[in-house]
């Protein structure tokens, strides 16, 4: 009787111990908490890219092995730890994560959040917890619209651009453009990016027709209804913010009913895929990166290497997600770097602030002004191309950017208002 | 009876002692577990009468969004009033959609439940004044002029979570001993006989749904206030599935049930969280399969085998 208990606690306590034992972190390292989709259906495209960037780039930093600026050691010479959190669960959820990752776990800082509810949620922990918090890649502008916040930044650039810059594309490339059509999930990122892209798209042409526009259920997977409506009124460009599992199978159910024979895609987040879908996607279409990122990304050493590193490692090229994840950890290093450089020992959270304010750094993608939202929020110049296989590869033609200045609002104007007002003060070439 | 009334107020003082020395994150996830525990409270309700909705989290949204609405259209962050508007909006939705509920049992309660907080998550999600499916910020609440800041920010919906705690669990548990109480189980049991009893059956559920209803929107009321942040989601079927899961975990047994549930599914959860990032949902999964195999009546029905002498 004794036996077998002794034996099943004896079990137990075994399973608790290695489940509760932690590796070992010294009194000097830098903690980082992570947090990316790790499960469901933004895991995929997004999470799981931006893990694997984050894996690489703070190993590569614990070993100084990065090109300068960035060849200092870990953070400030401190080797990071990184804690990673799955964002599932809602707003609310990662709410509660965030204060065990900054009470529970002591982490130093906080680089993470894709989907916008998280990002809108999160910051008003982080300013009560004073600690600084880097979203990478959520979206909405209305993180520093509707608040002004000291600890938080976001290095990635907001969604505004996507849709404005993807409307002065299409006006480039069809010069007798007469109708758009959309179709876009039905929820705030599909409803605010078709807003934001008819919108700028009717201050730029006021004449323009919209045969349809369909709002699918996200994660529907089936199409065909939409796809009907897409192809009796039929239009020049169908618009598209679709994303992940949702994007592939529009692109296959739509090309194996000839929907983009006569319509060109235009798919805003298309870069996610272009190397997952490389079969699929058909040729002309429209790809955005939500920056300059992936392919669109300029020629620099940082991102030779990066490319280098990513695709020997992961087998594949890395995509908009990985780069936004990579610039987010790089900009909160040169910004904590920066501070060290006017204090003696390591800056404090204030000290870090203040560097990070206004800040203007090289990313993998090219130049990072911190520009918007008082200091907090990034701008960056915004690319689209046309999807093409070059020797059987995937590459973009027809590839034109559009300068931060161009397709981002000034500071204090909130962004629907501004493309409301059709877009004033926009410094295009 | 005296006894339990001073038993749960003595233990909501020794949570309010213990709140002044627990560090945020436990404050923090106990807020939000006494919140679930409060909507739970109301599911019990309904589950011993033998009708299990999967549609509180039409309740617990509509509350949420009650306080988040009028802290920015009536400008009042007063806590209480918050509340207390949450409250009275979901007995009033409740009042007129209970009057349809009530006539169905099973399967067929659970899904017109569930549809109905389906229609509240479709209209939240289209209303882009509300943010849509990213939801908005709820003001920081006050009390009587008293301003959290800081450190003592988490504090205040804590003390009103554990306040509500009490008062709702003093009221279930004296219920579950009252004529209408037990009528629950006898509704389960044989409608016939109870209408032959001279009781109606209808006003029995109808009542039930009405307290579960004011009880979620409680619930809701308390989570935003505390979160700071609302989002359409806490009407998705997901989210009343999640307090299907906690009734099952805790046990119907007994009022005290649906907050043990509560407070082990938040710490489950959030350990499983920090300690494997990738499967935690099998960990809770597991979880579930165990205290379903071995604890067929909930967690509670561990505190009954020891006071009643069972064997373990």
């Amino acid at each position: 009787m004794l036996i077998p208990f002794a034996k099943k606690s004896a079990l137990v306590g075994l399973l608790v111990a290695s489940a509760v034992a932690q590796p070992v972190i010294a009194a000097d390292d830098y903690k980082l908490g992570l947090v990316t989709f790790l499960s469901g259906g933004a895991a995929g495209p997004f999470g799981v890219p931006a893990q694997n960037a984050a894996n690489l780039v703070l190993e590569t930093l614990n070993e100084g092995a990065l090109p300068a600026p960035y060849n200092v050691k870990g953070i400030n010479g401190r080797t990071i730890k990184p804690i990673y959190v799955d964002e599932a669960g809602g707003a609310t959820k990662q709410s509660s994560e965030y204060r065990n990752l900054v009470e529970r776990q002591g982490v130093d800082a906080v680089v993470g959040y894709i989907s916008s509810g998280d990002c809108l949620a999160v910051p008003a922990v982080a300013e009560e917890l004073k600690t600084l918090t880097v979203l990478f890649d959520c979206g909405t502008p209305r993180v520093f619209e509707d608040n002004s916040f000291k600890y938080v930044f976001r290095t990635g650039p907001t969604t505004t651009m996507d849709s404005v810059a993807a409307s002065y594309y299409i006006k480039d490339i069809f010069p007798n453009l007469k109708a758009v059509s959309g179709i876009n999930q039905n929820y705030s990122f599909g409803h605010e990016s078709w807003a934001d892209f008819y919108g700028s798209l009717k201050g730029l042409q006021s004449d323009i027709v919209v045969p349809t526009k369909q709002f699918p259920k996200i994660y529907a997977g089936q199409y065909g209804a939409e796809i009907s409506a897409l192809m009796v009124n039929s239009a020049d460009v169908i618009h598209s913010s679709f994303w992940g599992g949702d994007m592939e199978a529009f692109l296959l159910q739509g090309a194996a009913r000839g929907l983009f024979e006569d319509q060109t895609a235009l798919l805003t987040t298309g870069e996610s895929a272009m190397y997952r879908l490389s079969d699929q996607i058909p040729e002309g279409t429209i790809l955005g990166g939500r920056g300059p990122f992936g392919i669109y990304a300029p020629d620099n050493a940082l991102n030779r290497w990066f490319r280098d590193a990513y695709s020997k490692r992961y087998g594949t090229q890395p995509t908009y997600p990985a780069y936004k994840m990579v610039q987010g950890i790089l900009g909160l290093k040169l910004a904590t770097e920066q501070a060290a450089a006017k204090v003696s020992g390591q800056p404090t959270t204030e000290d870090v602030v203040s560097a990070f304010e206004y800040l203007e750094y090289e990313g993998p993608g090219g130049k990072v002004s911190m520009n918007m939202g008082k200091g907090h929020q990034a701008s960056m110049e915004m690319v689209y191309g046309r999807y093409a296989l070059k020797d059987g590869k995937p590459a973009v033609t027809d590839v034109r950017r559009y300068a931060a200045e161009c397709v981002n609002p000034s500071d204090d104007m909130p962004a629907n208002e501004w493309i409301e007002k059709g877009m004033p003060g926009a410094k295009c070439n | 009876m005296k006894y339990a009334t001073t038993m749960i107020i003595g233990a909501g003082i020794a949570l309010l002692a213990a709140g002044l020395f627990m560090p945020g994150w436990l404050t923090f996830l106990l807020t939000l577990a006494f919140a679930k525990g409060l909507v739970v409270m109301g599911l019990l309700l309904l589950m011993r009468a033998g009708l299990v909705s999967f549609g509180q989290g039409l309740y617990y949204c509509l509350g949420a969004y009650c306080v988040g609405i009028a802290g920015d259209y009536f400008e009042t962050q007063n806590a209480l009033l918050l509340i207390l508007l949450a409250v009275v909006v979901c007995v009033a939705l409740a009042a007129v959609i209970g009057l349809l509920l009530c006539r169905y049992r099973d399967i067929f309660f659970a899904m017109f439940s569930m549809a109905f907080s389906m229609i509240l998550y479709g209209v939240l999600v289209k209303s882009s004044a509300f943010g849509s499916s990213d939801g908005f910020n709820v003001k920081p609440p006050l009390l009587f002029g008293w301003t959290p800041t800081g450190e003592s920010g988490p504090f205040l919906a804590y003390g009103l979570a554990v306040v509500a705690l009490v008062g709702v669990g003093i009221f279930v548990w004296r219920y579950l001993r009252s004529p209408m109480g037990y009528a629950g189980e006898a509704v389960r049991e044989n409608e016939i006989r109870v209408e032959y009893l001279g009781a109606s059956v209808r006003r029995i559920i109808y009542t039930k749904y009405l307290l579960a209803a004011a009880m979620a929107g409680l619930g809701g009321g308390i989570t935003a206030l505390a979160a700071g942040h609302i989002d359409p989601e806490m009407a998705y079927w997901t989210t009343s599935g999640e307090f299907v899961f906690i009734a099952l975990m805790g046990g119907v047994g007994h009022a005290a049930g649906p907050v043990i549930g509560a407070v082990l599914f938040e710490l489950l959860r959030t350990y499983a969280f920090q300690i494997s990032p990738y499967t935690w949902q099998m960990i809770l999964g597991i979880s579930l399969l165990v205290i379903i195999l071995y604890l067929p009546k909930g967690v509670w029905s561990l505190v009954e085998r020891v006071t009643k002498g069972k064997p373990l």
